[in-house]
């Protein structure tokens, strides 16, 4: 809508006839240039990371911090990966990269489970207090994580579950289940309410209801959950330091465990090595799931 | 006014072809429907004349200059719209002068032509209203208004009466009519439906396939359809058709159903000398078929009569000809008896015959 | 009757785990951290309620002001240039130009990333040795000078930019679905009256894009309300506390020092704040009156 056209001047120029004649305007330049700077801005960072992950410290320390590396060398991502310290344990980032899994799979698998179970319940079914409950369950979803941790720590310490994977998983479970109540509820109230009368009618009860007929029809909206529940845990620093505990310190705490350590000297090849291989789950997801993952924003989005 | 006149025009998008060598002259003060299924190309060739889409080839006229490539406001022209595109956070004042302040018109003018618009179609009640607080009727006026303060020759509609319901339609299609009777404009107007194309039409060009297949008056298009999509897609409820081969006996054409029943066409204007056992299709009008009186020009068709329809004014009756669906139109008084055989009656001048093959008329 | 109400039960028993989560897990922390926050707690909760004392501490404390100060800086510098690029980029976009899918996973990736990586990619390329500091340097501008990040007055604005790498892309694919979402006849129309295309996006579409901008308004205070990681990554709250924000300081007066008495009163403080954002938000959005909605 931005193109302009330019006409040929000349009087008695050809007789207009077939497709405008165009010129390359100043505004579709414009555009590009744009976004071509745009898309630099963005790129930048990454590609700094991915160079300085192939350098050796040696050729870091000269500052050429854009330049290519001369000799690239895959030693930092091996170090990072089996050996880079913090404080005294040099594991790798694979302790963390295996705690961050072993978080994964149960969140992920549970928050959205209850999540579909009660956003089924209050969207289908008359339930007193439904819309009390998925108030408080919103407003769950926007006030700041602060206001509650020092209380769940000390309920965690009393049922013994404070700094331990349980505690993490229930944590995760806690804080998901807004947002994945919230997916699946709209979800089940956007499917014709035939469906759901014809299976009552047909006699089903409450729980055959949901595993027989709504939850093999909510693949894409279990797609979208999972998407948004694989990033957002995956990428938690927050409950993981706090609730963790010191064995299972999911791969971000861990990142930054070695990254600012204030011991010894700082490789920097390593540490963005490191980087990179923390932010490779959700990049992995980020790219197969192309249109997928901006559904799942705009389901996130906190639309009513 | 002006005349609008459509050169040897061709569009593509991509690969698609989606209209080639379209010629069309419009005169002044002409309403043109085009008229035709959906997806036939019927916006996009409103889009073309408007100038919203490049024309791959060909050129477009609008009172005698050649605009093919002018940008859309600089073509005279007005349009109007299905979804009314109003523009939402402005009051209907704003939505009518919007355009006008672009092209730096003078206030009092602007005042003067809003006020102009908002008296002939009687939205003056509603300038300081906005689209969302509009009915679907108002808002199509408030886009007509758009187009009037323009102060266009020709006006473009596609579409502009299918989000309404039927009511509203009606009246608004009258309204229409009495806006192009008052103001003369040249009008083109794209629909789907083929009551609104014969009642508001002074010609009609029934589009399918990017192409024109007939462009003619109502009255023309309704007694004369050029080919059988013509013919099916114009009245309601359609045509009958029934296939069967041309008999030339004795200088006398016959047509020949597949039971071997022969049906008398004397009195049919064939466009061309009709051929002995060419197969063809032969169209009646339920209206035109008559169960009761026979008259003198009329020729004979068996027909098994199996379901009545009631409809009020008049009635359908069901049945078949031959094995081929049929249906006749009688009085809402009348009656038959079904299930029955009786033999019906239609004047051959007033049905069409078609090649089978190619479907033009014969 | 009976059939259903044995139904009833049975969507009760399901809510359980939502149930038991909303009172223990929020309302009860909730009342109980407020709780707290009236009392002289240190190390460990007491009852010793004393009034508002903790909440005139924390104002007089230098760190929770900067940390306030940090937030609402953060907060409008990443507000403002989010939805200026965001919408920009959106509207660039969906001029049916070439290579728009690439494009777009290219604004769109960091989002994909944690707050930490964004700020340790930036925490490294910000290094005032050895980052593009040093780069333009050797290029020959020895007095180059660009070490915000070690700068007690500029380090937020690092935050700021960080963060609009991360999130500025959110923003874009919001604002794309909203353009998406306008009737393509709207542009016709606007074509037909010769209005130019700038004029539509300001007097046309933006306005029209109302809902969207708020939405991304909202996601974004929260954001910046919760702001943790990626200073504790970026920046660390230094040099100093220069760079401390709100969410950080709580944590470390939980944890790090032990005053769960004014820890507890500054969540409270973000707790109001946050229900200052959100309560018009929610009204406008589930309960404004119908007509407001109509003429979709
Ligand atoms: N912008 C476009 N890009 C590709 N194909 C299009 C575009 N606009 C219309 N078409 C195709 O052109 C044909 C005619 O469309 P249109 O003119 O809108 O039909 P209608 O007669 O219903 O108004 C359709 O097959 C449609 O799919
Ligand atoms: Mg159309």
């Amino acid at each position: 809508m931005l193109q302009a056209t330019s006409r040929a001047t000349a009087a008695n120029a050809v007789e207009p006839s077939g497709p405008r004649p165009r010129s390359v305007t100043a505004g579709r330049v414009g555009l590009y240039v744009f976004l071509a700077f745009a898309a630099l801005f963005f790129l930048l960072p990454m590609y700094v990371m991915i160079v300085t992950s192939l350098k050796t410290m040696g050729e870091i320390r000269i500052g050429n911090i854009f330049s290519l590396p001369t000799e690239a060398t895959i030693e930092p991502w091996i170090q990072a990966w089996n050996s880079a310290c913090t404080g005294l344990n040099c594991g790798g980032i694979k302790v963390g990269f295996w705690n961050s899994v072993r978080i994964l799979i149960p969140s992920v698998i549970l928050s959205i489970f209850i999540g579909a179970l009660t956003g089924y319940a209050l969207s289908l079914w008359r339930v007193r207090g439904a819309n009390l409950l998925f108030a408080v369950l919103l407003l769950g979803a926007f006030l700041p994580y602060q206001v509650f941790i020092y209380p769940l720590v000390r309920i965690y310490s009393t049922i013994g579950i404070y700094g331990t994977m349980t505690g993490i998983v229930v944590t995760h479970i806690i804080f998901g289940l807004p947002l994945m109540t919230l997916l699946f509820r709209n979800y089940y109230a956007s499917l014709p309410i035939e469906l759901f009368k014809a299976a009552r009618v047909d006699g089903g009860g409450f729980f055959q209801i949901f595993f027989r007929l709504m939850l093999p029809m909510s693949t894409p909206i279990v797609i979208v959950a999972c998407i948004l529940q694989v990033t957002g845990i995956w990428n938690d620093f927050l409950f993981g330091v706090i609730f963790a505990g010191r064995e299972n310190l999911p791969m971000t705490v861990q990142l930054n465990n070695i990254v600012n350590s204030t011991q010894g000297e700082k490789l920097y090849n390593v540490n963005m090595a490191a980087t990179i291989l923390t932010a490779l789950v959700p990049l992995v997801v980020y790219f197969i799931s192309g249109r997928w993952f901006v559904r799942g924003i705009a389901a996130g989005a906190v639309k009513g | 006014m002006a005349t609008v006149s459509i050169r040897d025009l061709e569009i593509e998008f991509g690969n698609l072809k989606v209209l080639r060598n379209l010629d069309l002259e419009i005169e002044q003060g002409e309403f043109i429907v085009l008229l035709g299924p959906s997806g036939c190309g019927k916006s996009t060739l409103l889009n073309a004349v408007a100038g919203l889409l490049d024309v791959s080839a060909g050129q477009i006229w609008i009172g005698g200059k050649n605009v093919t490539w002018e940008e859309p406001k600089d073509r005279g022209i007005g349009m109007v719209f299905q979804s009314y595109a109003l523009y939402p956070r402005m009051t209907v004042t704003g939505n009518l002068s919007f355009g006008l302040q672009m092209a730096k018109t003078p206030k009092a003018e602007i005042e003067k032509r809003v006020a102009r618009a908002a008296e002939i179609l009687q939205i003056q009640p509603l300038l300081n209203r906005r689209p969302a607080e509009l009915s679907g009727g108002q808002r199509q006026r408030v886009a007509i208004g758009r187009a009037l303060v323009r102060d266009v020759d020709v006006f473009l509609f596609d579409e502009p009466l299918s989000n309404l319901d039927a009511k509203l339609r009606t009246e608004l299609r009258v309204e229409l009519k009495r806006l192009h009777q008052g103001l003369g404009s040249t009008m083109i107007y794209v629909t789907h439906d083929q009551i609104e194309a014969l009642t508001l039409a002074d010609r009609i060009a029934v589009m399918n396939g990017g192409v024109i297949q007939q462009l003619a008056s109502p009255k023309e298009i309704y007694r004369r359809p050029l080919n059988r999509f013509v013919a099916g897609f114009v009245g309601s409820p359609s045509m009958n058709f029934i296939d069967g081969t041309l008999a030339i006996e004795e200088g006398r054409a016959a047509f020949a159903l597949k039971d071997g029943t022969r049906i008398d066409l004397t009195g049919y204007e064939f466009d061309a000398r009709p051929e002995h056992g060419r197969p063809a299709t032969l169209g009646i009008r339920p209206e035109q078929i008559d169960l009761e009186k026979r008259e003198a020009e009329s020729s004979t068709l068996p027909v098994n009569l199996t379901l009545m329809e009631p409809m009020g004014a008049d009635s359908l009756v069901w049945g078949d000809v031959a094995g081929t669906q049929f249906s006749v139109r009688i009085d809402g008084d009348a009656h038959v008896d079904t299930p029955s055989s009786v033999d019906a009656w239609f004047q051959p001048a007033q049905a069409s015959v078609f090649d089978l093959a190619t479907g033009a008329r014969l | 009757m009976k059939p259903r109400r044995r139904k009833n039960v049975a969507s009760y028993v399901a809510l359980i785990p939502a149930f038991i989560i909303v009172v223990f897990a929020y309302l009860g922390t909730m009342l109980w951290t407020v709780q707290i926050s009236f009392t002289d707690s240190k190390l460990l909760p007491s009852m010793n309620f004393i009034g508002i004392r903790q909440y005139e501490r924390l104002f007089a404390t230098s760190r929770w002001i900067i940390s306030l100060e940090n937030m609402v800086i953060f907060g409008i510098g990443l507000i403002l240039v989010c939805l200026v690029l965001g919408f920009l980029m959106a509207a660039a976009l969906d001029q049916k130009i070439r290579f728009e899918n690439t494009f777009r996973t290219i604004f769109l990736y960091p989002y994909a990333m944690s707050f930490i990586v964004t700020g340790l990619a930036w925490q490294w390329i910000l290094n005032p040795t050895l980052g593009v500091q040093q780069y333009v340097r050797n290029l020959g501008w020895t007095n180059f000078q660009f070490d915000w990040i070690v700068q007690n007055d500029r380090a937020i604005y690092v935050v700021i930019i960080a963060g609009v790498w991360q999130a500025s892309g959110l923003v874009m694919a919001l604002m794309l679905s909203g353009l998406r979402g306008i009737d393509q006849e709207l542009w016709k129309a606007a074509q037909i009256d010769g209005i130019p295309a700038w004029r539509v996006y300001l007097n046309i579409v933006v306005p029209m894009m109302r809902p969207t901008i708020i939405t991304s308004v909202v996601l974004l205070s929260l954001a910046v309300v919760r702001v943790y990681d990626l200073v504790i990554a970026l920046t660390g709250g230094g040099p100093g506390i220069s760079s401390e924000v709100p969410a950080k300081f709580i944590l470390d007066y939980l944890f790090g020092r032990s005053n769960i008495g004014l820890a507890t009163a500054a969540s409270s403080v973000l707790l109001v704040i946050v229900l200052v954002i959100i309560t018009p938000w929610l009204y406008y959005e589930y309960f404004r009156p119908e007509r407001a909605k109509g003429g979709k």
